[in-house]
């Protein structure tokens, strides 16, 4: 403490003694000018590291998560429900192939939705309101635009650790025929951020939660899990229920999955919107996320 | 003469219709331990948090360090250390974590943060605290972490929110004893308090802040002898009594204030006066003789009591 | 530590505790504290928890469905698919409420809203404040299953009279989740701690012939899944409602008793060793 004092009120000392430095102020502001540097440039990281060192303390839940549930998942639908699903139609049942290859990168990119609805959640409340962590970073040199890309940017980290974990297993399965199935890891990232971002833009204008996002998870999670023609086509449903699985991010990001992992046959104009539906759901939520941190920090 | 770190004029802060700070103008030197004394609801943290350039001012000039804070935020922050008036360490984090966390939102190198958190800890006498969880920590513990916390980038100056709020004689005697150190050390502090005590500790000069708008300002002997006399004479005579008692005080002392539970004589000599009420037949149930104190400064001004 | 010395010191006549002191017969005031607090607060998040089996029932059973088909069930019985899963999807509903209110809410209640500190304090006793909150669980869980029912009439899911019996059903499976459950977070200190819970659920919920007959497994592995509780609650609902009772399902009754009593017994002897010690 009292060292590094020392050394600056040295180095003020000499200014002071050398009678052709600036005068003392512009000193001070030129000083603060360079330290406001890093930050700017950085900040967004810094954040990140915040929140890497949080998920460090729960590391536990995230490994055992991020490989038991894949685990799990894979075996008792891409396994046990398949043996049903297959046996039962005679016909090829879901785009002429196994149920598990069909089932498994639907899995893959819903596990990425999941890590959305955990991180975009209850830790952005917390940020914001219950434990102000927020605040703090922006006392600190931290711009709070650079607090909501640093909050992406971790959660955008620990979704690759995920998918990658995902997608080993989903080799071990079996369940990846097409060379290009690493891709998948790529759209499920992509997947996951579209519907985050939008979460957590959403999630940092709720000044209480009085159980609006345990109505988020009911209401949209759950119910976009489901028709997103994950676990069968969307085509079952009659036509004019389809829509709903259209707007869904998980839709889009499941078939582009399909795409990779089998080869999954669509027109190309088509994989090219998923693509484009899903950077543009990241875009606004991005933008929108970082608005409301202004708004809320810079009252 | 080197410039002032801070210069706030006509500063204005509205939410709404609201004024919450209301055109209030101050300059604070290098070096300088400056206060702002109000009640609840004054500005003060309004105030702080655009000092602090986490807040932007609706109207008026403010330039810390010769930076406009709507432009420059991220530099002024560098340079401040700021001790929010409700503690916002990281839960989530271990006590030394805290501080290593918070070094690096300044862009400070790793090794050097790890350095300084370690000083700080034994700064904020916390050395055998550093892997314990913030929870477990006491009040007071806590307000000297955010201390140190705020001291991780060795700021040229330091902004407390009612740093003692809440906190027990004990753990506030040692905050004062630290803050005190800082301020030898020649850090440039900005506090708020609603503590006359605390004010008079620590402030070299300070402002009385009242909705928003400065009532006074000076060193606070200065004020004392200006708004107020040298002792004050307290006397209780029950609370349905006092007011009939206080008709028939007229003409005692320089000065009298008649509250809900007491009644204040001002005078220069305390003794005196008691014994002259107590000749007339009149007899508190409790008296005592003080010396005047910003308390009584504030009451002058606003005729309301600092603490409600 | 002279604490403990001190009570292993007085004479044994001393240390015997009144039944009085355990149960004042009074769980009702914290089943009405209870109904107040979710009245005032979020009774539209409790209402809508109905809707998630039905979410599940739709997605599973009738667009699944499309591709599955008829599965024949344990007993061999051939149904239609959204036949098989709809009771197991009210057994894991049961469950899943049961959970929730015994263990998320109760942490809550235990860590940061010291509010069992509070009703121990005064002539309650923890096994009032432990009927009081399973109660209290119980009764949510019954209204979820009536809509459930009515859901799974309409759609013609009921293929028997006994189906009538699931609900007291339920109640059983939910009154054993909810007791062991808040046995467990009891023992609980840490919301990392919590997760766990959910990491035993999901096997459970995957596995536990929910989705289809665990005959597909290897033989020891269908051991382990008989051995957990929610495959009888599957097992005992799905019998009722598709009309295939035997005496057998006693067994599921019976381990479900089991379960409340193990689950009671630990709870009372941990709020008292929380909070009357
Ligand atoms: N974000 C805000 N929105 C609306 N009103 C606010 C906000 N922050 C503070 N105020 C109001 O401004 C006034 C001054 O508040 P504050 O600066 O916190 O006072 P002090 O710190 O002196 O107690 C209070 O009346 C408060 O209610
Ligand atoms: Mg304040």
């Amino acid at each position: 403490m009292s060292e590094v004092r020392r050394s600056r009120s040295a180095a003020e000392g000499d200014a002071y003694r050398d009678p052709s430095a600036m005068d003392a102020a512009s000193d001070v502001t030129r000083a603060a000018l360079a330290a406001g540097r890093n930050p700017r440039r950085w900040g967004a990281w810094y954040v990140a590291e915040h929140r890497f060192r949080v998920m460090r303390s729960y590391t536990g839940t995230v490994v055992v998560a991020g490989i038991g549930s894949p685990l799990l998942y894979l075996y008792a639908l891409g396994v046990g429900l398949a043996t049903i699903v297959d046996g039962s139609v005679g016909a090829e049942p879901v785009g002429g192939v196994s149920y598990l290859v069909f089932v498994a990168p639907a899995l893959l990119a819903s596990a990425a939705v999941t890590v959305a609805g955990e991180e975009f959640t209850y830790p952005i409340m917390l940020g914001y309101k219950w434990n102000p962590t927020f605040s703090g970073m922006h006392a600190a040199p931290i711009r709070p635009q650079q607090v909501a890309d640093g909050v992406i940017l971790s959660v955008a980290v620990r979704m690759l650790v995920n998918a990658v974990l995902f997608f080993a297993l989903m080799l071990v399965f079996g369940a990846v025929p097409a060379a290009t199935g690493f891709l998948a890891i790529a759209s499920a990232v992509l997947t996951g951020l579209a519907f985050g971002a939008v979460l957590m833009a959403y999630t940092s204008t709720l000044e209480e939660d009085t159980g609006q996002l345990a109505m988020v998870m009911r209401f949209v999670v759950l119910p976009m899990t489901l028709f997103s023609g994950t676990f069968f086509p969307l085509t079952v449903f009659p036509i004019w229920l389809q829509p709903i699985g259209w707007i869904s991010p998980l839709w889009h990001g499941t078939e582009l999955a399909r795409v990779f992992t089998y080869g999954y046959p669509e027109p190309i104009w088509l994989t090219v919107v998923h693509v484009a539906y899903l950077v543009a759901m990241f875009a606004v939520g991005w933008v929108w996320a970082r608005r409301i941190a202004v708004r809320r920090l810079r009252k | 003469m080197s410039q002032p770190v801070i210069v706030a004029r006509d500063l204005v802060k509205r939410y709404g219709e609201f004024a919450a700070v209301d055109g209030i103008s101050f300059e604070v030197a290098p070096g300088e331990s400056f206060g702002l004394l109000g009640p609840n609801g004054a500005g003060k943290s309004t105030t702080m948090r655009m000092v602090g350039a986490v807040s932007t001012r609706t109207a008026g000039d403010l330039t810390i360090l010769g930076l406009d804070p709507d432009r420059f935020g991220p530099e002024i922050r560098s340079q401040l250390g700021v001790v929010p008036q409700a503690d916002n360490l990281d839960t989530e984090l271990r006590v030394r974590e805290n501080l290593l966390v918070y070094g690096r939102y300044f862009g400070l190198p790793r090794k050097l943060v790890a350095e300084r958190a370690d000083e700080l800890l034994a700064f904020a006498q916390l050395e055998d605290k550093g892997k314990a969880k913030v929870d477990s920590l006491s009040g007071g513990m806590k307000r000297r972490l955010t201390i140190a916390r705020a001291l991780v980038n060795d700021p040229r100056v330091l902004l407390l929110d009612e740093p003692t709020t809440g906190l027990d004689p004990q753990a506030r005697h040692i905050l004062w004893d630290r803050l005190f150190r800082l301020k030898e050390q020649g850090t440039t502090l900005l506090l708020t308090t609603h503590y006359m005590d605390e004010a008079e500790q620590l402030c070299d000069r300070l402002v009385v802040v009242d909705k928003g708008t400065i009532m006074a300002e000076g060193t606070p002997a200065a004020l004392i002898r200006r708004y107020s006399s040298r002792e004050v004479l307290e006397m209780r005579f029950g609370s349905d009594r006092n007011a009939d008692v206080a008709g028939r005080l007229a003409g005692i002392g320089d000065r009298l204030e008649v509250l809900p539970d007491r009644i204040l004589v001002y005078s220069e000599n305390g003794e005196a006066e008691l014994e002259r009420i107590t000749g007339a037949g009149l007899h508190p149930i409790t008296s005592l003789v003080r010396r005047s104190s910003l308390e009584d400064v504030f009451l002058r001004l606003t005729g309301r009591s600092l603490i409600e | 530590m002279s604490d403990l010395t001190q009570r292993d010191l007085a004479p044994a006549s001393l240390r015997v505790r009144p039944a009085r002191s355990l149960y004042a017969g009074n769980a009702r005031a914290v089943m009405f504290r209870g109904w107040r607090a979710t009245r005032s607060t979020n009774w539209l998040v409790m209402v809508s928890g109905f809707f998630e089996p039905i979410f599940y029932l739709l997605a599973m059973g009738i667009g699944l469905g499309t591709l599955v088909g008829d599965v024949s069930t344990e007993g061999g019985q051939v149904v239609p698919y959204a036949a098989f899963i709809a009771p197991a999807l009210l057994a894991v509903a049961a469950m899943n409420g049961a959970i929730y209110d015994s263990t998320w809410n109760v942490f809550f209640k235990m860590q940061f809203a010291r509010l069992y500190e509070g009703m121990l304090s005064t002539s309650l006793g923890p096994l009032d404040v432990a009927l009081g909150e399973i109660m209290l669980a119980l009764l949510r869980g019954a209204l979820y299953a009536v809509g459930f029912q009515i859901v799974m009439q309409a759609l013609g899911l009921n293929l028997s009279w006994w189906a009538l019996l699931a609900l007291p059903a339920v109640l059983l499976i939910a009154f054993g989740f909810a007791s062991v459950g808040m046995a467990i977070t009891s023992y609980m200190k840490t919301f990392q701690q919590m997760d766990w819970i959910s990491f035993v659920m999901l096997p459970m919920f995957l596995f536990s012939a929910t989705f289809y007959p665990i005959t597909v497994y290897p033989q020891w592995l269908q051991y382990v899944i008989q051995a957990l509780p929610l495959w009888h609650g599957v097992e005992l609902v799905r019998g009722l409602t598709t009309g295939a009772v035997d005496w057998g399902m006693l067994w599921h009754v019976l381990y479900y008793a089991v379960m409340i009593a193990i689950g009671l017994v630990f709870t009372t002897k941990r709020l008292r060793a929380l909070f009357l010690d």
